[in-house]
């Protein structure tokens, strides 16, 4: 019963501030919405008995994408000026279709057999996580750390001051 | 509420919303947001079916690469959405139309 509320606040916590990030006139506000939907998600993790992940996604994307975030509107907004904010275009028409891919989705979602498999909850993930990554997932590992590295030179690149 | 239809409702109304983020928004930083909150769905997806399929860790290892993704897109998108700032002075994706100047 406790957990089922707690489920659904949850639930509701990151639809509803999602909701908040896509229709809010103000661009901050729509960033610290994002807050409490990266860390709703976060919440959901554990519910989906990924601890591990649960961690990684509040340190990586609250942590360091949601700075970066703010570090963009700080730097492409004047301070001074009062309205950082944003206009959205054809709401209406966009809402429409968007509704439309929604329903899509969710007949696919009930009308799909989906493969089951009853399962009891693993002490933790971690350790299993560690071997898959050194083991069967050792080429797309090593990728990653190419590609954060690419991504790391590249921005600075990128965003340094034309001589 | 512990099925996986739960769940993929939940990441499909997450979806949706990051969609309409995307394609109503016309900040450059705003889509940015959205494109988050589809990555999120996307992973929250990935979880719950690695739950209901028998904990299947793939589905684990396949969620910590999405994220890794954005962290390397968040950045360089940020840097590219900076320098369009320097050169146009807005980050409005619809007035950014030139080329060359």
């Amino acid at each position: 019963m406790m957990i089922d509320a707690t489920f659904w606040f949850i639930v509701l916590l990151t639809l509803g501030s999602a909701l908040m990030v896509v229709m809010n006139e103000k661009l901050l506000y729509s960033a610290i919405a994002l807050l409490f939907t990266l860390f709703g998600v976060a919440a959901l993790y554990v519910f989906l008995w990924a601890d591990f992940l649960a961690g990684v996604q509040v340190v990586i994307y609250v942590g360091g994408i949601l700075v970066l975030i703010i570090f963009g509107i700080m730097l492409t907004n004047r301070i001074t000026s009062v309205n950082i904010s944003h206009t959205s275009v054809q709401r209406g028409i966009g809402g429409f279709a968007v509704l439309g891919v929604l329903v899509v989705l969710g007949l696919m979602i009930l009308n799909t057999p989906w493969h089951q498999v009853e399962y009891i909850e693993p002490a933790q993930t971690t350790a299993t996580i560690g071997t898959l990554l050194m083991m069967e997932y050792l080429l797309p590992f090593e990728v990653a750390s190419l590609l954060l590295l690419a991504a790391l030179i590249g921005a600075a690149m990128l965003s340094r001051r034309a001589e | 509420m512990d099925s996986l239809n739960t769940y993929l409702f939940i990441a499909a109304i997450l979806f949706s919303l990051g969609l309409f983020g995307v394609i109503t928004r016309r900040n450059g930083v705003a889509v940015l947001m959205g494109i988050e909150l589809i990555l999120n769905s996307a992973n929250l997806n990935f979880l719950a079916f690695a739950k209901y399929g028998g904990m299947n860790m793939s589905g684990h290892i396949f969620a910590l690469f999405v994220i890794i993704m954005a962290a390397a897109e968040a950045a360089v998108a940020l840097a590219i959405i900076i320098n369009i700032y320097n050169n146009f002075r807005t980050i409005n994706v619809d007035d950014v139309r030139g080329l060359r100047q």
